[in-house]
């Protein structure tokens, strides 16, 4: 029963099934949804059954189905073959994407290494100023050598966040498995270069200077927790804005359609207002990252500050 | 208490959470202002702490709102 809201208003990267899930496409604008076909067509019906359940709850009687654009599309679907973490799914291919778009910027804008930049070669050169000046602040000297990390996180966060901006485009930061992915090599590489730094010395972390003999005990413990909430934090932090945007703007997008010509150029009004804050929050985080991103590294290069 | 009426009030309990946000937000920039406005010639070089700030007190709240999200879509 659910099939039919999905496929309503709330349908909007309708475009795609087609392409992603012909036979589930078809079955759910088709009138059936529990007589699914048989074969390699199923998947396709079932994981629209399942996404179009997981979704229905939030739209009330507007038709608004937020969650509908995070929806994972398998474009080359090895399910089959047992290999569904190599199927190739629209997250994939904006990641793809993404690196493409900043390989390409990066190339074309320093082709000609002006001693003078041209304006496009600013815009490589300001970014790139823009993170190692931000790295030098707070590793120092020598935390300049993780700065092509630094700078290829912030850069790819950034292409990704602004990306899911465009209409129809799909927010690959929006999902925690990234976001934590991404996070998790970060730790692991504080981790290791503490260790590697400073030896076992590298567990006085966990013991702050200067603390009562009796607190100590319970300030290691909350020391440890805090530290190996990490990556934890670092990733909900980046998924949640992602995914609250998304949602909100998604909302107000279907109340201007709810209202209709006469009152709905009030939302659409605000909406403007929070495509312009959406696109900050984008590169706020993005830029938020990196910088706590050096500020862990920061830990693991200078203990005895 | 129906099951789905528990659901609803649950989730709008977390999204309380971004009363801290809107709170913590107000406090970073009303600081700033402040801070601004007694010596206005350092206040560019704390820009980027401002900003820094701002995203971790406004995803602080975010996180309640997806405890929210996960009970109105999840279960």
């Amino acid at each position: 029963m659910r099939l039919a809201q999905a496929g309503g208003t709330g349908h909007q990267n309708d475009t795609a099934p087609g392409t992603a899930a012909p036979a589930g496409g078809n079955a759910a604008h088709g009138a059936a949804p529990g007589v699914a076909p048989q074969g390699a067509e199923t998947h396709g019906a079932v994981q629209q059954a399942v996404d179009a359940h997981g979704a229905g709850h939030g739209g009330g009687g507007l038709g608004i189905d937020p969650m509908h654009q995070f929806e994972i599309r398998r474009f080359v679907d090895l399910r089959d073959h047992g290999l569904d973490f190599l199927s190739f799914t629209n997250s994939s291919l904006f990641m793809l994407i993404a690196v493409g778009l900043i390989t390409a910027f990066f190339i074309y804008a320093m082709r000609a290494e002006a001693l003078v930049p041209t304006r496009i070669q600013s815009t490589a050169e300001l970014a790139y100023e823009f993170i190692a000046k931000m790295v030098r602040d707070n590793t120092g000297h020598e935390g300049m050598q993780f700065f092509p990390f630094v700078f290829t996180l912030f850069v790819f966060i950034l292409f990704l966040n602004t990306m899911g901006m465009v209409p129809y485009a799909f927010t690959v930061t929006s999902h925690i498995i990234i976001t934590f992915a991404l996070a998790i090599v970060v730790f692991l590489l504080v981790t290791i270069v503490g260790f590697i730094r400073n030896g076992p010395g590298f567990l006085k972390l966990f013991v702050p200077s200067g603390v009562p003999l009796a607190l100590l005990p319970v300030i290691a413990v909350l020391e440890l927790i805090s530290y190996l909430i990490r990556p934890i934090s670092l990733s909900v932090r980046l998924f949640a804005n992602m995914l609250a945007g998304h949602v909100m703007l998604k909302v107000f997008g279907g109340f201007v359609v709810a209202l209709g010509v006469l009152a709905g150029w009030a939302p659409l009004a605000f909406m403007v207002a929070l495509t312009g804050l959406e696109i900050l929050i984008a590169f706020l985080q993005a830029f938020v990252f990196a910088v706590l991103t050096c500020i862990y590294l920061n830990d693991a290069l200078h203990m005895h500050h | 208490m129906e099951a789905e009426a528990a659901k609803l009030i649950g989730a709008g309990v977390a999204a309380t959470a971004l009363i801290g946000a809107g709170v913590g937000i107000g406090i970073i920039f009303g600081n700033y202002l402040a801070g601004a406005l007694r010596n206005p010639s350092a206040a560019p070089g704390q820009f980027p702490n401002l900003l820094l700030g701002f995203a971790l007190a406004e995803a602080t709240g975010l996180f309640g709102l997806i405890i929210a999200f996960i009970i109105l879509f999840v279960f």
